[in-house]
């Protein structure tokens, strides 16, 4: 039988990429090992090598095809006394992708476990935007390419602002964050440190005590644990030790949550953590607009700013308003979607399960209210109450565990101020309290999904 | 006795031998520096005591580390250090503050816990800083400002400014993982900083000896390419020169460099610490025939021609200074209790 040579995923979260460059042609013999085609993913350039012995007998998908989804059959090869009328079988199952356009919905098995459409937009309503004038032109971005804009326009703007990292230059970023920065900065600027984020941490903060603006960015928020001491400790209570004398204004960014099937010690939700500090800010954006905006706003913060990315969301797509400085204030949420049945207030990637459950609720008849916090630390719970006194229920929605989660924190402000007018206890959907499982089926389980969102807003309207 | 301060300096052998021989032992200092020396180290051997004694009277609270017994180090390096180089210690502190020509009155506010103290008094003991004098702190956890101060170095190269870090930290830190992070990169990027280990013998109660796999910490750059040398921490003759050359090697673009002070303090690690984990012979000794400012006091009776009277007008002076800083301290009320909610955001 002829082999199938099917697209790889090269990274945990990638769900598509480019074929590049094929490396042989039909006719060519292939030993195992051998690198047959290049694949450009939205993060990297990786060789794809032969697993299997034969003769390249069809290429399916020619070089230069984009969106070509993980799974699918690129080539056949041939066993030994095989030719080419084997192929109508092989080849029969395997159509030619069509090229998907951009931002398509991902359904190959190898997606991560979230059932939203990339940057797919509210099918409801939603309200007007008072931060966006009516005709502002839009144009659609990344949330990757959101933040790197709004770190090289923070750049042009402001000589103290540098950022630092492992691999944010040469490498142009990890996750691609820094494409294109040290080309446009300079090594000065745009720094690769050794892996060593208690150090280069603490090297940050002392810089960012003379006056300079840091931006840190940590390859994922897990490895900022071994730095915490100096997030916490030497960043956020010096203005306080100093009476006021010596501050800090720094970023610390990064991807926080989790990714897809990296397990345990790499899928974790620091918004809670970072949330209990007095002296720092901490900031998860949802959109592309958002991420663009609020880090526009904490590189200016006076103060240290914890900035949470995720990594599913690097690659999903938002309008983006064209405008000469867009800005978006820190320590406000925005009502996405307007309803009276129910108040649901999410945050990151909690979004995306959050605007879904909407979508399904609305199928029936239920028109939830849907609110992004944008900022965990300060907490806008103005507009959640404000909210809540007109739906009198909220859920909240998180990846992150429930014990002391912000889940917990909102249930807790809203039953502060807004006792009266609740008709249902606060419910929070959250990720599971265990440690995140490697297999598929367990991690699937131990993260919230739309279906927990839907079950949890008609609890609480008794359905 | 674990180790005792070697009488001259030792260069390391990773590096060349400097021109001057150290046969002579250091270079004299003049009859000004001498005395200022002597002022700044008596000024804080005379705070340190009161602030014991105000301690035991419950007037500062918490966590109070005494500097009495390690005076010339800080004293020496200052006098080779420009305006406009930093300084960023341990909770260590009060004696680098003084030096850095902080106010002893602010010092001593903040010990007590006043408003008129160095952060109002929010930071204590362990926690002050001075924009104005570049001292960054006065830091509670051990060895977070060897990276703090990396980071000061990595802002002068940035700015190209000409400045030097100046960066202390004890034989206790040195066994920290984020030290050697911080080497690693100082050398990397050959920034502009010394490193300053106060090797007092004692991590809190832990010989270092006993903590310690090599007690040369002066070698504790080498596999990172960084010169290092052991200096008489007790001499400040010494350590002023030993400090001149190594801010050289680090203004001039070289990197850091790493100055091992072998000293000694006196009391406890801090008011709290019985210090049972030493003899007292052993203090004695050291008090005895090393004491800094006693070295001083002799070179300049007898080298320097300044009378006796001189030097008590010196030492009436200084304890006018340090008694004022005490009244202050506990006449200066408590901050605001508007002060609890400022300062945690600008």
């Amino acid at each position: 039988m002829p082999i199938d040579i099917l697209m790889p995923a090269l990274s945990p979260t990638m769900e598509e990429g480019t074929l590049s460059k094929w490396l042989k042609s039909e006719g060519d013999t292939i030993s195992a090992g051998d690198v047959i085609a290049e694949i450009e993913t939205d993060k990297a350039t990786m060789e794809v090598e032969a697993v299997d012995e034969g003769v390249l007998g069809k290429v399916l998908v020619p070089e230069g095809s984009e969106h070509v989804k993980v799974n699918t059959v690129i080539a056949v090869i041939l066993g030994e006394g095989e030719d080419a009328s084997a192929l109508n079988a092989a080849s029969a199952a395997a159509a030619p992708p069509a090229p998907a356009p951009a931002p398509a919905a991902a359904q190959a098995p190898a997606a991560p476990p979230v059932q939203t459409a990339p940057g797919a937009a509210p099918q409801a309503p939603a309200p007007a935007d008072a931060e966006v004038p009516d005709g502002t032109p839009m144009a659609d971005l990344t949330v990757r390419e959101a933040l790197r804009d709004a770190m090289a326009e923070e750049m042009r703007r402001d000589p103290d602002v540098f950022v630092m990292g492992e691999e944010v230059a040469e490498y142009q970023g990890a996750y691609k964050i820094t494409q294109g920065m040290l080309d446009e900065f300079g090594p000065r600027r745009v720094i690769d440190t050794p892996i060593t984020e208690h150090g280069f941490t603490g090297m940050a903060v002392g810089a960012a005590m003379t006056g300079l603006k840091p931006i840190v960015e940590f390859m994922t928020f897990n490895f900022a644990m071994q730095a915490i001491d100096h997030i916490i400790n030497s960043a956020a209570k010096t203005l306080y030790m100093s009476g006021g004398q010596m501050g800090c204004s720094i970023v610390f960014r990064g991807a926080n949550g989790a990714a897809a099937r990296v397990a345990a010690q790499h899928s974790q939700d620091y918004a809670a953590w970072y949330s209990q500090i007095p002296g720092l800010r901490v900031v998860v954006p949802w959109s592309a607009a958002d991420a663009k905006g609020l880090l526009k706003a904490a590189i200016r913060d006076p103060n240290p700013v914890i900035f949470l990315e995720n990594e599913i969301l690097y690659g999903h797509t938002f309008p983006v308003p064209q405008v000469e400085d867009w800005v978006v204030p820190i320590g406000r949420a925005k009502v996405v979607r307007t309803g009276d049945a129910a108040t649901i207030v999410s945050f990151g990637i909690g979004m995306t399960y959050a605007m879904k459950a909407a979508d399904a609720l609305a199928q029936d008849g239920i028109q939830a209210e849907v609110i992004d916090l944008r900022t965990i630390r300060p907490m806008d719970i103005d507009t959640v109450v404000q909210s809540v006194k007109k739906t009198g229920r909220v859920i909240s929605v998180e990846e992150g565990w429930p014990q002391s989660g912000v889940g917990a924190e909102i249930g807790m402000r809203v039953t502060e101020l807004a006792f009266d007018w609740l008709d249902a206890p606060p419910v929070r959907v959250c990720g599971k309290d265990v440690p995140m499982p490697y297999a598929a089926n367990l991690e699937k389980l131990a993260l919230p999904n739309v279906d927990e969102v839907v079950a949890a807003v008609k609890s609480t309207l008794y359905l | 006795m674990a180790q005792s301060p070697k009488a001259g300096t030792r260069k390391s052998a990773a590096k060349k031998s400097d021109a001057r021989s150290r046969a002579n032992g250091p270079a004299p200092l003049s009859r000004d520096e001498e005395t200022e020396a002597y002022r700044m180290m008596l000024l804080i051997r005379r705070f340190e005591e009161k602030a014991g004694q105000m301690y035991g009277m419950g007037l500062i609270g918490g966590f109070c580390h005494l500097y009495i017994g390690q005076e010339a180090v800080v004293t020496g390096v200052q006098l080779a250090m420009r305006e406009g180089d930093q300084v960023i210690t341990s909770y260590r502190d009060h004696g680098h503050m003084l030096a850095c020509g902080m106010e002893a009155r602010g010092v001593m506010a903040e010990l007590t816990g006043r408003q008129g103290g160095y952060s109002k008094g929010k930071g204590g003991s362990m926690h002050m800083f001075s924009a104005e004098k570049a001292f960054f702190g006065g830091h509670g956890i051990v060895g977070a400002q060897v990276s703090l101060g990396t980071g000061l170095a990595f802002a002068n190269r940035y700015r190209d400014d000409g400045k030097v870090s100046l960066t202390y930290f004890g034989d206790g830190a040195s066994n920290q993982g984020q030290v050697y992070e911080s080497f690693n990169m100082a050398k990397l990027w050959n920034l502009p900083v010394v490193y300053v280990i106060e090797n007092n013998k004692y991590g809190m109660g832990t010989s270092i000896n006993r903590s310690s796999s090599t007690t040369d910490l002066s070698q504790r750059g080498a596999s990172f390419g960084i010169p290092g040398e052991q200096v008489d921490g007790m001499d400040v003759r010494a350590v002023k020169e030993a400090a001149e050359r190594a801010i050289e090697h680090a203004r001039s673009g070289k990197g850091p460099y790493i100055l091992e002070m072998l000293t000694y303090r006196y009391r406890g690690h801090s008011m709290s610490d019985p210090a049972k984990y030493r003899s007292k012979e052993e203090v004695q000794k050291m008090r005895q025939e090393h004491d800094p400012i006693e070295q001083v006091k002799a070179r300049l009776l007898a080298e320097h021609s300044v009378s006796e009277d001189e030097l008590k007008g010196i030492d009436k002076k200084i304890r006018e200074i340090v008694a004022d800083a005490a009244d202050f301290a506990q006449i200066d009320p408590e901050p605001d209790v508007s002060e609890l909610w400022t300062d945690v955001l600008r």
